[in-house]
C-alpha cells in the first residue's frame, strides 16, 4: 500500500511555513498531491493559497519546511530549475509580455526545452519552434492571432495565452492561480473544458474562487484558512462539511 | 512568412554594409575619416545596446570596458611590440574579462542602483588610469604609431596611417559586430534577453536563469566595447585617460537612445547623427553641447523610441 502511494505521489510538502514580517501566511502545511488529480484549493482571501503555490513553484522560498516533487527534495531548487522538472505556474493577474506578439510569448516558453547546449541557444531552426508554438496556440484556440501584440488581446484571450505558454513548457504539474477570474460566463465554460482536456496528461493544481467551477472540475478539494489546511475531500464532502460552510461559505 | 522576413532582415543589413563599402569611393576624404570613426564607435554603441536595448540594463560605466580594450591594445603594442591582430584580440578579451568581473558584482543590482554602481566602478577605473600614470601616461596618453607594425595580407602591407586602411578596417569590425548583434538578437538567447527586459520574474517562471542571461548580455556588451576601444586605438594610434572618463560612458547611452534602443541599426544611426551634429555645431559655436542637447530634446520628443524605434513602430514592423 505504502509503495503504491509512493509511486503515484507527485507532490508533497511537509510542515511548510512562510512568515512575512510578523504574519504567518502559511503555517506548517502538509499537503499531498497524487498524479492525475485535478486538485482545487479554496479558501477566503488571505488564507495563504497563493503563498502556498508560490512556494511550490519556487517563486518564493519557505521560512521552514520542505517541498518534495516525485520523492525528490526540491526545497532549495530555484524557480527555473523547477520549470525544467515540469512544475509550471500561471499567474493570477495575467503576466504575459504585453509588448511582444502572441507568437513570441509562446515561443519563449516553447524554446526552453528545444534549445540544447550552447549552440542550440544561438541557432534553433525556425520551423521546429514554429511547430511547437502553433501546437500550443491551437490547443487553446488562439491559432489565428499569433501576430497580434499580446497586450491588444481581450482579457479572456490573455488568460488563454497564459495557458498556452504553460502548455508549451510541457508541464507535469500545472498550477493555475484563479484562471477564471475576470472571465465572462461563456469563457469560463470554455476554459473549464480546456482544463478538463488537459488533465488527461497533466496533474492540475487549481486555486479557484468560483465554486461552480471547483465542483465541476475538481477530483479533490483542499480548503485553506488562516494559513493552514482546514479540510480535504471530494467536492461533495467539502460542500457539506460544516467547518467549511462556516468559514468559507459564511454560513 | 517568417522565412521571408528573416531574408529581408539579413538583406537589409547586408545592403547597409555594401552601402558603407561603396561610400568610401564617393565621399571626400574628410567625410571618409568621419565615417570610419563613426563605424568604430558604432561598435561601442552596438555593444551598449545589447545591454540596454535587449536586457534592459542601463549602465553608466561602459567607458571602463571601452578603455580596457584601448589600453590592452595600446600598451601591448607600446611595450611588447604586439602585432595589430594579437593586440586587437587582447582588447576584446580585456573588455570581456572586465565585464565578467564587474557583472559578477554589480548584477545584484538593477535599475537605478545598477546605473550608480557601474558608474562608481568606472570612475574608480578612470582614477586608476590617472593614478598609474607611469604606465598609462594619464591624461596626456600615448601614441603607438612608431611601434605599430603594418598589417600584412596577401603579400601586401597595409599601413594604419592610410585612410583607406582605417576605413576598411573599421568597416570589417563594424560589419562583423553588426551581424553578430543581428544574429544574437534573433536567436533564442535574444528572445530571452527581451523577456528579461519586459518582465524578469515572469521569465524566471518560464524556466530561465535570468541572472546568467544578464551576465551574458553584459559580457557581450563589454567585449564589443573593448573591440571598439581597441580598433579606435589602432586607427588613431592613441590611447589616453579621457576615453575612460564619464563622458565616454554617457556617449554610447546617447547614441543608443538617439538611434533607438532595442533595434539593430539604431546604434549606427545614433552614432552617425550625433557625431555629425557635434561636428557641425562645433563649427558654428563654441557652446556646441547646447546644440547637442537641443537636438536630443527635439528628437526624443518626436521619436521617444529613437529614430529606428520610431520607424519600426510606425512603418516597418519587422525590423529587428
Amino acid at each position: 500500500m505504502g509503495e503504491v502511494a509512493a509511486v503515484t505521489r507527485l507532490l508533497e510538502t511537509t510542515a511548510l511555513s512562510k512568515t512575512f514580517g510578523g504574519l504567518e501566511a502559511v503555517r506548517r502545511v502538509d499537503f499531498r498531491l497524487e498524479k492525475g488529480e485535478i486538485r482545487a484549493i479554496i479558501g477566503p482571501n488571505g488564507a495563504g493559497k497563493t503563498t502556498l503555490v508560490s512556494m511550490i513553484s519556487g517563486r518564493i522560498g519557505p521560512t521552514s519546511g520542505r517541498v518534495l516533487f516525485k520523492g525528490r527534495d526540491i526545497t532549495g531548487l530555484r524557480a527555473w530549475d523547477r520549470v525544467a522538472l515540469g512544475i509550471v505556474y500561471t499567474f493570477q493577474v495575467t503576466s504575459i509580455f504585453k509588448n511582444l506578439t502572441v507568437y513570441e510569448n509562446v515561443a519563449l516558453a516553447a524554446q526552453r526545452r528545444l534549445m540544447k547546449g550552447a549552440l542550440g541557444r544561438l541557432t534553433l531552426p525556425q520551423h521546429i519552434l514554429a511547430e511547437a508554438v502553433n501546437r500550443a496556440l491551437a490547443q487553446v484556440g488562439l491559432a489565428d492571432v499569433g501576430e497580434q501584440d499580446a497586450g491588444s488581446l481581450p482579457y479572456g484571450h490573455q488568460k488563454l495565452l497564459e495557458v498556452a505558454m504553460a502548455l508549451a513548457l510541457r508541464p507535469e504539474m500545472l498550477i493555475l492561480d484563479e484562471p477564471t477570474q475576470g472571465l465572462a460566463p461563456e469563457e469560463i465554460t470554455a476554459l473549464s473544458l480546456l482544463i478538463r482536456a488537459l488533465s488527461r496528461g497533466v496533474t492540475i493544481l487549481l486555486i479557484e474562487h468560483n465554486m461552480a467551477v471547483v465542483l465541476e472540475l475538481a477530483t479533490k478539494v483542499t480548503v485553506m484558512d488562516k494559513g493552514g489546511l482546514l479540510a480535504e475531500g471530494t467536492p461533495y464532502e467539502i460542500e457539506t462539511h460544516p467547518d467549511v460552510q462556516k468559514v468559507y461559505l459564511g454560513l | 512568412m517568417r522565412r521571408t522576413r528573416a531574408r529581408a532582415v539579413w538583406a537589409l543589413h547586408l545592403a547597409i554594409l555594401l552601402l558603407l563599402l561603396g561610400l568610401q569611393f564617393v565621399v571626400p576624404p574628410f567625410h571618409q575619416l568621419m565615417l570610419a570613426r563613426i563605424m568604430a564607435l558604432a561598435v561601442y554603441a552596438i555593444g551598449y545596446n545589447v545591454l540596454l536595448g535587449y536586457a534592459g540594463l542601463m549602465s553608466l560605466g561602459h567607458a571602463m570596458f571601452f578603455a580596457s580594450g584601448m589600453y590592452a591594445t595600446g600598451l601591448t603594442i607600446l611595450h611588447f611590440g604586439f602585432g595589430a591582430g594579437a593586440a586587437f584580440g587582447l582588447g576584446v578579451l580585456a573588455g570581456a574579462i572586465m565585464a565578467t568581473a564587474i557583472g559578477l558584482v554589480t548584477l545584484r543590482a538593477s535599475g537605478v542602483s545598477f546605473l550608480i554602481v557601474t558608474m562608481m566602478f568606472s570612475q574608480a577605473f578612470y582614477l586608476a588610469t590617472l593614478y598609474f600614470n607611469e604606465i598609462t601616461m594619464g591624461d596626456q596618453g600615448f601614441i603607438i604609431s612608431g611601434r605599430l607594425q603594418p598589417l600584412v595580407a596577401g603579400g601586401r602591407e597595409f599601413a594604419f596611417s592610410d585612410p583607406a586602411v582605417k576605413y576598411n578596417l573599421a568597416l570589417v569590425v563594424f560589419g562583423l559586430c553588426l551581424m553578430l548583434s543581428v544574429w544574437l538578437t534573433r536567436s533564442p538567447i535574444g528572445r530571452v534577453l527581451v523577456a528579461v527586459r519586459e518582465n524578469e520574474e515572469r521569465t524566471r517562471l518560464l524556466g530561465y536563469n535570468t541572472s546568467s542571461y544578464k551576465l551574458l548580455a553584459l559580457i557581450v556588451s563589454g567585449s564589443l566595447a573593448g573591440a571598439s576601444g581597441s580598433i579606435y586605438t589602432l586607427m588613431f594610434s592613441y590611447a589616453g585617460s579621457s576615453f575612460a572618463s564619464i563622458l565616454f560612458s554617457i556617449y554610447p547611452l546617447l547614441w543608443a537612445l538617439l538611434g533607438g534602443t532595442g533595434t539593430t541599426l539604431g546604434p549606427l544611426l545614433g552614432t552617425a547623427l550625433m557625431t555629425y551634429v557635434v561636428d557641425i555645431a562645433s563649427g558654428l559655436t563654441s557652446s556646441y553641447l547646447l546644440v547637442v542637447g537641443a537636438t536630443l530634446v527635439i528628437l526624443i520628443m518626436w521619436f521617444p523610441a529613437g529614430v529606428m524605434g520610431g520607424i519600426r513602430a510606425r512603418w516597418v514592423r519587422w525590423l529587428p
